[in-house]
């Protein structure tokens, strides 16, 4: 079991100290999941702490074990071995009324009315089918879908029906949302819908977790990720903590071409066309500031940049992962 | 943040069961082909009241079978004497008919196999030769059948004297215990033939009942929410149902038509001829209903695990004849419980739980007693949960899995199932 650089080993305590320096307690704490499928292993020793009201990404290529783990979350599959708690519970059926879960495979029932589906999807967990009919119109009227409310599931276009599938996810009001891939298939405008929708049920205090192999979602929305490949977590974490792991990037751009101070750069600096290109020293940016000016070099620009989560990826799951996902990426935008 | 666990956060297990099971007979109940279903087995109905009656109209226009006789006048005149007194004594059924060739009326001597050979088929056997000395042609059965009374002619006609027969004081009894168990046999008989064609024309149903789950993806979301267990036993209750609205369909139909006054082709004749079951016909009839209920479920159980590993409604299909095969096992094992002097193999029959409804219904049709079989409901509903328990972990197990990493190709495929990670 890698357990790698997971920075909330601590949170066994079923507590997260997140960025803002708040204890919040944990919507779903998972320790060394392993799952094999005939002896294949899928999942080995997954580590996952999300606490309430977070948005939380798990962010890996296609294959790297993010269904499983979703689903192992969710009390669809069993583990191997390994714990998991949702909301402290070891069965996640047993608070089935406080979860919500869209399957990476979309699926509704094609001959069901579109407000039926929804009322169905809550009376799964624990609506009254009146109640759902209710929520659910009012639901699609607001996502300007009450016309559909009656027509069939399959006589609605591919991305009504995520929709709806997508509004019967929330019908019962979870405090915990699963979303398996859900920005796959979504066009441009959809995808942001989705992430305004998340974002509004973060607000709102519901802890939302999402798989996806698109770095950019994670980036944008995520207040923590789980970095998957191969079966294994290399690294769960925050996005800010997996972004601190790679130095900052120093851009330089000087007047002079040679000179003595050019001995000043870091070891590791490279020229990129006008520009020098080095990590930020441990010591900071100033002593070398100091040591450039005295050397007359005569600095037109310097910038400093942080890392994206695609370099953490890149430094933490390794080459290989990071060329996968961005063909899932590229594969998925082709679609 | 905290969360409020105080309200009831998950159906119970019945309840979950009840939302699937809502959906699925309302989806059924609802759709077209729900009366296609309900109409199909009215159509070997009615042809089979049809042939019924045509069959008894044939029957009744059928040729009176008949011995062709010819000797000489006087003994024609002796055996017909005889033949009157003896009709008189046995009933018009209790003896051959005569069809007679007498010389003295201008008749030709007949050939005997020339006359049974006649298309007409009026002739069964020829009885020739004198009273002396007759002879008997004819095909090997009907000599069998017709030695022994047209000796019993030729016997009264030799004598020719007046064979006097005693007076016979009757006292009449409305049935026997013989009569009783070999009648309420008939009863268990014809009751097991019944829960086996119905289970063999409904339980089939069910291999095919998680297919629309998994082609539509719906499968995980349900897993997601209820405990698979709730997920079987709701589609099995909503099985049940339509079968029940099905049997009550055609049930009454059929009421209906025995009420019109037909006899739809003999049915209305073999339930009115039929004896009074053990427990009597209203706890019967309930326990009917329970054990086709039981037998359902267990049976269906077992489909349902088998169709949810299937993965295409062709492999379904596949499966279709074996799983017939296994009923029809199932229904000659249960027959065991009708073999008198073989209680091991009545008790195995009991015990297996498939086979148990079968058994249960032939000892309500036959015996008085009826705790065995309500303590035999409860042990069946108790393989009902151990098949559903067995059958939903399997699915888990072998189906709940993604597609994508963690191929292993040295792995059979069995019903195509997936078993990658992703």
């Amino acid at each position: 079991m890698d357990m790698a650089v997971s920075d909330q080993k601590q949170a066994g305590n079923a507590a997260h100290n997140s960025n803002d320096g708040v204890d919040r307690p944990l919507a779903i704490e998972a320790r060394g999941l392993v799952k094999r499928f005939d002896g294949t292993l899928a999942v080995d020793g997954v580590d996952i702490s999300v606490p309430q009201g977070a948005i939380y990404g798990i962010l890996g290529p296609n294959g790297a074990g993010k269904t499983t783990t979703l689903r192992m979350l969710l009390g669809i599959i069993d583990p191997d071995e390994g714990i998991r708690r949702v909301f402290g519970h070891d069965r996640p059926h047993d608070i089935a009324r406080l979860i919500g879960y869209l399957p990476e495979e979309r699926g509704l029932y094609p001959s069901m009315k579109a407000i039926e589906a929804i009322a169905f999807m809550g009376a799964l967990r624990g609506l009254t089918l009146p109640e759902g009919r209710k929520r659910g119109l009012e639901l699609l009227e607001r996502h300007d879908l009450a016309h559909a409310a009656d027509r069939q599931i399959r006589q609605l276009s591919k991305g009504m029906a995520q929709t709806v599938q997508l509004l019967g996810t929330l019908i019962h009001r979870p405090k915990l949302v699963v979303l398996d891939e859900p920005f796959s298939g979504l066009d441009a405008i959809n995808q942001g819908k989705l992430e305004r929708m998340i974002r509004t049920l973060a607000d709102e205090g519901t802890t939302v977790i999402f798989s996806t192999h698109v770095i950019h979602h994670a980036e944008r929305l995520c207040e923590g990720v789980a970095i998957i490949a191969g079966g294994k977590v290399p690294y769960a974490g925050s996005v800010e903590a997996a972004r601190d792991r790679i130095p900052a990037q120093v851009r330089l751009e000087t007047r002079a071409r040679e000179g003595a101070w050019l001995a000043a750069l870091p070891q590791d600096a490279r020229r990129e066309g006008d520009f020098f290109m080095f990590s930020l020293p441990e010591t900071g940016v100033e002593p070398l500031l100091r040591q450039l000016i005295e050397g007359d070099a005569g600095i037109l620009s310097l910038s400093i940049e942080r890392a994206g989560l695609h370099d953490a990826f890149v430094h933490i799951a390794g080459e290989a992962a990071a060329r996968q996902l961005e063909a899932d990426s590229q594969l998925e935008g082709g679609q | 943040m905290s969360i409020d666990m105080s309200e009831k956060a998950r159906l119970s297990n019945l309840q979950a069961a009840l939302v699937v099971a809502r959906r699925d007979f309302v989806a059924i109940l609802f759709s077209r082909s729900f009366l296609f279903f309900l109409l199909g087995p009215l159509f070997p109905a009615v042809v089979f009241a049809m042939s019924g009656g045509l069959g008894a109209a044939a029957n009744q226009n059928a040729p009176d079978v008949r011995i062709a006789l010819q000797m000489p006048s006087e003994d024609m005149a002796s055996l017909m004497d005889a033949h009157t007194r003896l009709e008189n004594e046995l009933g018009r059924g209790g003896v051959p008919h005569f069809y007679l060739f007498d010389p003295a009326e201008g008749h030709d001597p007949i050939d005997p196999e020339a006359l049974i050979a006649d298309k007409s088929g009026i002739y069964g056997a020829v009885l020739t030769g004198t009273l002396e000395n007759p002879v008997l042609t004819g095909t090997s059965d009907k000599l069998r059948a017709w030695s022994g009374q047209v000796t019993m002619h030729l016997a009264l006609a030799r004598t020719g004297a007046d064979v006097s027969y005693p007076a016979l004081a009757t006292s009449l009894v409305t049935s026997s215990g013989a009569t009783v168990k070999d009648q309420r046999r008939d009863t268990a008989q014809i009751s097991m033939t019944l829960l086996f064609l119905l289970m063999m024309l409904l339980a089939g149903m069910v291999l095919s009942n998680l297919v629309e789950e998994k082609a539509n993806k719906i499968i995980e979301i349900l897993a997601a929410a209820l405990p698979m267990e709730a997920v079987f036993l709701g589609k099995l209750f909503a099985m049940l149902a339509v079968s029940l609205v099905g049997v009550g369909v055609w049930f009454s139909l059929i009421g209906l038509v025995i009420l019109s006054g037909s006899d739809f082709g003999g049915v209305k004749q073999t339930l009115m001829g039929m004896p009074d079951p053990g427990v009597g016909w209203p706890l019967f009839s309930v326990l009917f209903v329970v054990n086709f209920s039981m037998g359902y479920l267990l049976i269906g159980s077992i489909f349902l695990a088998i169709g949810a590993l299937a993965s295409t409604v062709r492999e379904v299909q596949t499966l279709s004849m074996p799983v017939t095969m296994l009923q029809l096992f199932i229904f000659f094992f249960a027959s065991f419980t009708l073999i008198d002097g073989a209680p091991l193999l009545e008790m195995l029959a009991i015990l297996f739980p498939l086979s148990s409804p079968f058994a249960m219904t032939a000892r309500a049709a036959q015996s008085e007693e009826l705790w065995p079989i309500l303590l035999a409901i409860g042990y069946q509903a108790m393989w009902v949960a151990i098949f559903i328990k067995m059958g939903s972990t399997l699915f888990r197990k072998r189906v709940m899995k993604s597609g994508g990493g963690g191929h292993n190709p040295n792995k059979r495929r069995w019903f195509g199932l997936r078993r990658a990670a992703s």
